[in-house]
């Protein structure tokens, strides 16, 4: 295969309206209205939420109507979607095992999501979201190693151990949060900081559809607003907040509009091009000094909310396998691929090797890297103060706390 | 401005209250660090509510005094992510009483972060506004919160008395790279203090985690923060014209509270009473008799270790029965006195 640029031409088609039939083989439908050649990015035939259109709130305009997927971006995402989605069925395995522990909340279905919004910023913008991070926490510079010793709360942890699943940090990425809907307004208070320090950077600051009905996350969108802070919010809607489906638990179910007087648009999130452009549009939308601007990405978490749910007492096997086969998004964006002659087959499947192996390594490591020391215990209290006493659990049991 | 001669060197003495202090302290760091900036509600063009960040808008902008809306839940997370994107924030609650709104972000987004991150995440911010009883107020504005703050691993809680507290504590908070939590008290904001010289330095700082004996004695030891430490202090002006003379020990930070202190004094006179205004269930005096019960010090005391506290009921209203809700001097005077079989 030969370097090439191939334009996939897609349209993130407003106000035409589109047949929801499924498009793997080839990207090009015609838009009968407007009578224009107009290609659609994704659509996949369950009635569920198939989004007709690119939804926009408040906007005269969304994302552009076309879009450029180079063969290194092709590649560099579909790696890293299989990267996330091989590592977060490891975790699946391990845990089973018993070797992870507590809660462990997996991002397969929703590869996407991260690896699309991380193709629309930079490394210097900031991002913070909730606890299904895993994915989040590699988009932003970790690595397979050092995520799965977390999970296994070894030393090579990327939190040596302390932190967990949710609480995993990196540069400009600020956790992994536990309490949910909290880490709306810390995002906002990143963003405070980039307008603060006049540095042209931005934060994306994500949520569940079971976290948009959160009261603080309205609050920030007043102050957000008021203050025209630098702040993408983006609504991951997964269809469930735990056990409760969207229906069951907000009144209103358009989660780009929630944010009222905030602008809003409403992609697929399901494939990685359209949240790349969507979330390349917002980025603009903050950088030009408009304030903040809200995303709904649709997406399908295939397993449960969290290990210990098996994800079929609310809704059903035949849904997922559904999801599974009609719009997965690595196969989504493989086949795009493919049927357009940016990869080949042997190619696409060497990588898949290489991520097995990559995950494999990570796994080893994962399980044979030894537990924290107890020295560590009560370390990590304060920043840059001096060690100091810690209670242990009896009176005669003096630690000690070093920064 | 008054001229003290002592011995043969003349100390200049400047009148200060609690609010200028605090209004001062914070002067000064906005100057000192660009990163350092106030939000809550009323602190710019209302001058605070209480009046503590007076002329701090008119200085220093809407960049760095800001005012936010009457969402403590959302506006406290922006400062806690303000601090971990590199920004000092101050964050003011109007009252502590507000802060169970924004609870969570104190002490799940701010005091557990570095942990959790295993140091790679610091929260360098500031909490603070007044705390506990004022005149008047009612119940959902009286409470104390330093036993529950003081209670979780990850915040330093402070209580100052005095403007010299005041003034040294915000200062030494501010250049703080971790959580602080700082309990001020609305009837101390007018009280006057002397300040020298040294304590209107620029970096006159008070550290955070030891206590001040403001008041030596032989006979009893009495521990307090805040508001209280007066009380002790008229207290043992009392005792000592019937030959009493007591000890009272200035917590000035709750967490990490001073043993060592408290230890040195109750092992020199044998005999320990506690004063807070909070409620006595679980509270700042429960866990220092705790502690002298574990430590070195209990085999000095004479007698058991007592607790001086506000009344276990929701504050009321009229006055008679505020007043008998707060401890008063004549319960201190008591305590001292059934304490020293008097």
């Amino acid at each position: 295969c030969v370097d090439q640029l191939l334009e996939v031409s897609y349209v993130l088609s407003q106000g035409c309206s589109l047949h929801p039939f499924s498009l793997f083989g080839s990207v090009l439908l015609t838009c009968p209205t407007a009578g224009l050649a107009s290609m659609v990015a994704s659509s996949r035939s369950y009635a569920d939420f198939t989004p007709e259109k690119v939804d926009l709130h408040r906007l005269e305009e969304g994302p552009p109507l076309t879009a450029t997927l180079t063969r290194e971006e092709g590649l560099k995402y579909y790696r890293t979607m299989q990267t996330i989605r091989r590592m977060e069925l490891k975790a699946d395995q391990l845990y089973k095992q018993k070797i992870i522990r507590g809660f462990c909340h997996l991002y397969d279905g929703q590869e996407a999501c991260a690896v699309g919004i991380e193709g629309g910023i930079t490394l210097s913008d900031h991002l913070i979201t909730a606890y299904r991070a895993h994915g989040y926490t590699l988009t932003r510079g970790g690595t397979v190693r050092e995520i799965m010793a977390e999970l296994t709360g070894r030393r090579g942890g990327i939190a040596k151990g302390k932190g967990g699943s949710m609480h995993m940090y990196t540069k400009n990425f600020y956790g992994g949060n536990g309490i949910v809907g909290a880490q709306v307004p810390l995002g906002a208070g990143v963003a405070l900081a980039c307008k603060y320090l006049g540095n042209d950077q931005l934060c994306v600051s994500l949520y569940g559809d079971g976290a948009a009905n959160q009261g603080q996350i309205f609050e920030t969108y007043n102050m957000s607003s008021l203050w025209k802070l630098p702040i993408i919010f983006i609504c991951e809607n997964n269809q469930y907040g735990m056990g409760t489906s969207v229906e069951r638990s907000s009144a209103s179910t358009e989660y780009y509009k929630r944010g009222d007087y905030i602008p809003g648009l409403r992609v697929d999130g399901m494939d990685v091009l359209c949240v790349r452009e969507a979330t390349k549009f917002a980025a603009d939308h903050c950088r030009s000094g408009k304030g903040p601007i809200l995303m709904e990405l649709q997406t399908y978490r295939y397993h449960g909310h969290s290990m210990s749910d098996p994800g079929v007492s609310y809704r059903t096997r035949e849904e997922i396998q559904e999801v599974r086969s009609k719009s997965d998004p690595i196969s989504m964006l493989k086949d795009r691929m493919l049927s357009n002659n940016m990869a080949s087959i042997e190619e696409l499947k060497e990588i898949d090797i290489a991520v097995r192996k990559e995950i494999e390594d990570a796994a080893q490591f994962a399980t044979t890297d030894p537990e924290p020391p107890l020295d560590d215990l009560c370390s990590h209290i304060f920043a840059n103060d001096q060690p100091f006493e810690v209670r242990g659990a009896t009176p005669w049991t003096k630690l000690t706390s070093t920064s | 401005k008054v001229q003290v001669w002592i011995l043969s060197e003349c100390v200049s003495l400047f009148q200060v209250n609690v609010r200028d202090a605090l209004n001062q302290a914070m002067d000064e760091e906005l100057e000192r660090d660009e990163r350092v900036f106030l939000l809550g509600e009323e602190v710019a063009q209302y001058d605070g509510a209480y009046k503590v960040s007076r002329g701090l808008w008119k200085k220093y902008g809407d960049k760095r005094i800001i005012d936010t809306p009457i969402t403590e839940m959302g506006f406290a997370g922006i400062a806690v992510g303000a601090a971990f994107a590199g920004l000092r924030p101050i964050c003011e609650f109007m009252t502590w009483n507000f802060s169970m709104q924004a609870i969570d972000q104190v002490i799940n987004s701010a005091a557990k972060t570095y942990y959790m991150s295993a140091g790679a995440q610091p929260v360098p911010i500031v909490f603070r506004g007044p705390n506990g009883s004022s005149a008047g107020v009612a119940a959902q504005h009286s409470q104390c919160f330093a036993a529950w703050y003081g209670h979780c691993p990850g915040l330093k809680v402070v209580s100052p008395w005095n403007s010299e507290d005041a003034r040294g504590l915000l200062k030494a908070a501010i250049r703080d790279d971790n959580p602080v939590v700082f309990l001020e008290n609305e009837l101390m904001y007018g009280v006057p203090f002397d300040l020298s010289e040294d304590v209107l330095q620029k970096d006159f700082v008070v550290p955070i985690g030891k206590a001040k004996v403001e008041r030596r004695g032989t006979h009893i030891t009495l521990v307090s923060h805040s508001r209280c430490v007066g009380f002790c202090l008229d207290a043992a002006s009392v005792l000592a014209k019937e030959g009493v003379e007591c000890e009272v020990v200035n917590l000035r930070t709750i967490r990490p509270l001073d043993v060592d202190t408290i230890e040195a004094s109750v092992m020199k006179t044998g005999h320990l009473v506690t004063v807070e205004g909070g409620w006595p269930q679980y509270g700042v005096g429960a866990e220092i008799c705790a502690r002298v019960m574990e430590g070195p010090a209990f085999n000095y005391l004479d007698a058991p270790a007592v607790r001086v506290t506000g009344v276990d009921i929701p504050m009321p209203y009229a006055k008679i029965l505020e007043d008998h809700s707060v401890p008063q001097i004549k319960d201190i005077i008591f305590s001292v006195k059934k304490v020293l079989n008097m």
